[in-house]
């Protein structure tokens, strides 16, 4: 092993100090830490030397390991892959078909893919997103998954009676209160016992007349009626974007317009869980994000491994231990393809949200502290989803926007409250 | 003072130390901001894309005056007196609904001679006044013994003394404990001070109120602090201070007295306008032992998230009073030092540790995890000159320290010197 001692040059009475550092870095000499016969490849969290087979080996038995331990995913279930193209998701998109190898008893064979596209709101032209949807589309294909490509202008289509109806009332015994509510009128979720509670089939029977109903997607580009609905949307969705004064807002609005959107992908087509793919390094910004947005409430359920707000659907985040590195070099070394897509705060100023300002510093932190990351994702798992002061018996009121408990007595939690300026 | 120039406070801290985000900016009169630091034009995301905005002529509150300044936490341009009303009426109201105070109690007030303890005395004498609080109030000062910084700061709380007629007692690390900052980081080195400062200062508060016979401690703690704190914790995964929490009950306190925060949700640049509008005197520079502490990180993140979005401060503070932590992790039970009877979790209370390891040479025994020789110290058996090292021991024998005359506990004695320093350079009253 290679030893570098690191002399401190100290006056006074610190001389006694002087070898008070030493720092020993794995070198190419070295075996891999695991088999101790190939030489690695590369080093992971603080000094864990592996070789490629050793490493692919523990990747995949993170993610087996991850599902397991948490028994999210029964065998035979139907489960619904989110991929934005990205490097986490596409990752995730690989171990699922690890997973789903036919000799394994416990495997995933009822999965299906949807992918979104936000190039709108994202400053892309239609000929960028064109080529986007193209190169996603031969990943999707490959993947011998069905799939399902989902546009962020198609929120404009939920709205009249779906997504209002069943985020407000998860199907359940337990939501009973809950009322339809036509607009968000907030006096009308205050009534208790105001309207009845859906039973669950007149719900499915809801989602079946709007799965019938033709979405005007993008698909069907030959249709110039299509075409011209679409070009709408999209005017729309730039517009609603554009009404959003800061960046901060808009990510927000992003995120919640697309959750709702494959939340109702995964109801119209009888989804009970839906795979996110988040990453340890993601997580961490995600969590010191959502503290500084006055989301201290609800942090548990952002973070978790299984979000389950929505009642019927649940969201789990399989990837949630694997760092930002880690997945990079799995992609690299096992050619997962990804499809890069600019963001809303691609080459944005460093202060012009509170999301790049949080990711800023903890990558800043993270090359001096090496342990920052890890630390915040371990804080993070040690909250739990109740909140301290709710008394047990009662259904908590419920966030109209995202569902999570309210943390205030009065009116919207407060992320979903309008930020001033 | 006509043609004086100076430099834009907005964004400088009270301890002097100049941030991200802060101004700077040099400009003409004798007003501590800058006119883009008054009007908030920094730092506002330019996604609009708009050109700044035109100031307001008049006043929001009460439509007659001129505007003369536009508050940090909401944004609206308010007069003088109707930004000291808001500021007033917000702190009384924090105190009523927090239910902090009781008629009848003694109040000991953690006065540094800094901005926010100078705030929340002159605040808490005039709403007590005003509303009729019932409370009988007292100053009382810690002395560290950081000469050039402490010494400066307790003559500024002499000159509040004066004025405001509140007794003050004085307490010092020097007679609590035997050791003065000075003398512990001559031995410690450069980092970790702010450990041993940081607990002594807590016991000595309560020693000092109770000796003046105090039901409870009101320290100048800001949202500015709060928030630092929950993003520091976090940051350093330390759940235990998570669930203790931010909040400001006043009688969940873990010391001996029970303390409370009355300024808790007063953003520091608010504060900092109230000493000036209200023409208060106190001191500002930064500890010389401050610069390494880990919380300049998260004070340096503060600073750009109030940049981005400025609710960012008060949102911090409500996340943390909410956080709801799982109810099996272990937590630290209460119980009380064998030593000196204080609250404690371990055995042995964390200052006790500390000085035990000054007391023998010793000095990193309470800093970082050294369980094993701890014990091995408690059981009597030598340590071997390596583990000596790693608890610091110098290699050397130091010379042996002048005596400097202990004055009697809590006696109002200035042991070195008169020294006296006036407050800000840039305001003149």
């Amino acid at each position: 092993m290679v030893v570098c001692v690191a002399l401190c040059m100290t006056v006074g009475p610190y001389s006694g100090n002087r070898l008070a550092l030493i720092v020993s870095f794995p070198s190419c000499a070295e075996k891999c830490m695991k088999c101790k016969e190939a030489s690695p490849v590369l080093v992971i969290r603080v000094g864990d030397a592996f070789c490629k087979a050793c490493f692919r080996e523990y990747f995949v038995h993170k993610f087996r390991a991850m599902l397991g331990k948490n028994r999210a995913i029964y065998p035979g279930e139907k489960v619904l892959l989110a991929l934005s193209g990205g490097p986490a998701s596409s990752s995730m998109l690989r171990q699922v078909q690890e997973v789903s190898a036919p000799q394994r008893s416990n495997s995933l064979h009822l999965a299906s893919l949807v992918c979104y596209s936000e190039g709108a709101v994202c400053g892309q032209s239609l000929a960028e997103r064109g080529d986007t949807l193209l190169q996603m589309e031969t990943i999707l294909q490959a993947s011998r998954f069905p799939y399902h490509l989902a546009h962020l202008e198609e929120v404009f289509d939920l709205p009249s009676s779906i997504l209002q109806h069943a985020p407000h009332n998860p199907t359940g015994p337990k939501n009973s209160y809950k009322e339809a509510v036509e607009g968000f009128i907030r006096q009308q979720r205050r009534e208790e016992g105001g309207s009845p509670s859906l039973p669950e089939r007149q719900i499915q029977e809801k989602l079946a007349e709007v799965s019938l109903r033709d979405v005007p997607g993008m698909e069907g580009l030959a249709d110039p009626e299509a075409r011209l609905l679409a070009a709408v949307r999209t005017e729309q969705l730039i517009r609603l974007f554009g009404s959003v004064k800061t960046l901060t807002a808009k990510e927000e609005l992003l995120q919640t317009l697309r959750n709702h959107l494959i939340l109702h992908t995964a109801r119209t087509q009888g989804y009970s869980k839906v795979m996110m793919g988040e990453s340890c390094t993601r997580l961490a910004v995600k969590l010191l994000t959502n503290l500084s947005l006055g989301r201290g409430a609800s942090l548990a359920m952002d973070t978790g491994f299984s979000d389950d707000r929505h009642g019927d659907v649940v969201v789990v985040r399989p990837m949630r231990e694997y760092s930002a590195k880690e997945i990079a070099f799995y992609n690299h070394l096992f050619g997962v393809p990804t499809v890069f897509t600019p963001a809303l705060d691609t080459k944005a100023l460093e202060k012009a949200s509170i999301h790049r300002v949080i990711e800023r510093f903890v990558y800043g932190l993270q090359a001096e502290f090496p342990s920052t990351v890890s630390t915040v994702y371990r804080t993070g798992e040690k909250l739990s989803v109740t909140p301290g002061d709710a008394s047990p018996a009662a259904e908590p009121e419920r966030c109209l926007l995202c569902l999570c408990a309210l943390d205030t007595n009065v009116g919207k939690c407060k992320r979903c409250l309008p930020a001033p300026g | 003072m006509l043609g004086a120039v100076g430099r834009c406070m907005l964004g400088v801290t009270g301890s002097g130390q100049v941030h991200a985000g802060s101004c700077r900016q040099v400009h003409a009169g004798n007003w501590p901001v800058c006119a883009a630091g008054v009007w908030g034009r920094r730092g506002r995301e330019s996604s609009s894309g708009s050109g700044p905005p035109t100031m307001p002529a008049t006043c929001s509150a009460c439509g007659t005056s001129p505007a003369a300044l536009r508050r940090p936490k909401t944004g609206h341009a308010l007069c003088r007196a109707c930004f000291l009303a808001a500021f007033e009426e917000e702190t009384h109201q924090a105190i009523v609904a927090g239910r902090l105070f009781r008629p009848g109690e003694t109040v000991a007030i953690g006065a540094s001679g800094g901005k926010d303890s100078t705030v929340l005395a002159h605040l808490l004498q005039l709403l007590d006044q005003r509303h009729g609080y019932g409370l009988r109030l007292l100053l009382l000062s810690v002395d560290e013994g950081i000469a050039g910084y402490r010494d400066a700061s307790l003559a500024a709380v002499r000159r509040h003394q004066h004025r405001s007629g509140l007794p003050l007692h004085v307490v010092s690390y020097r007679q609590l404990y035997g050791w003065s900052m000075d003398r512990i980081a001559r031995h410690l080195g450069p980092r970790n001070n702010c450990t041993f400062c940081g607990v002594f200062r807590r016991q000595a508060l309560d020693r000092g109120a109770l000796l003046m016979g105090a039901d409870k401690i009101a320290t100048g703690h800001n949202a500015d602090d709060v928030a630092e704190t929950v993003l520091m914790n976090f940051l350093r995964g330390d759940v235990g201070r998570l669930r203790r929490g931010a909040g400001a009950g006043p009688a969940g306190g873990e010391g001996a007295v029970p303390r409370c925060k009355p300024l808790r949700h007063a953003y520091e640049k608010e504060i900092v306008l109230y000493a000036y509008f209200q023409g208060l005197d106190y001191f500002s520079t930064e500890c010389v032992y401050a610069p390494q502490a880990y919380r300049g990180y998260a004070r340096a993140l503060l600073k750009e998230l109030e940049a981005a979005r400025p609710s960012a401060v008060a949102d911090l503070g409500h996340s943390g009073e909410r956080l709801s932590l799982r109810s099996d992790l272990r937590m630290p039970a209460r119980g009380t030092c064998q030593r000196c009877g204080y609250v404690a979790s371990q055995p042995l209370c964390k200052a006790c540790v500390l000085l035990e390891g000054l007391d023998r040479g010793l000095p990193k025994l309470g800093i970082g995890k050294h369980r094993r020789l701890r014990d091995k110290l408690q059981d009597g058996q030598p340590l071997t000159q390596e583990e000596r090292r790693r608890l610091g021991a110098l290699a050397e024998e130091e010379p042996p320290e002048e005596q400097v005359p202990l004055g009697e506990l809590g006696r109002d004695e200035e042991l070195w010197g008169k020294q006296e320093l006036r407050g800000p350079r840039d305001l003149d009253f």
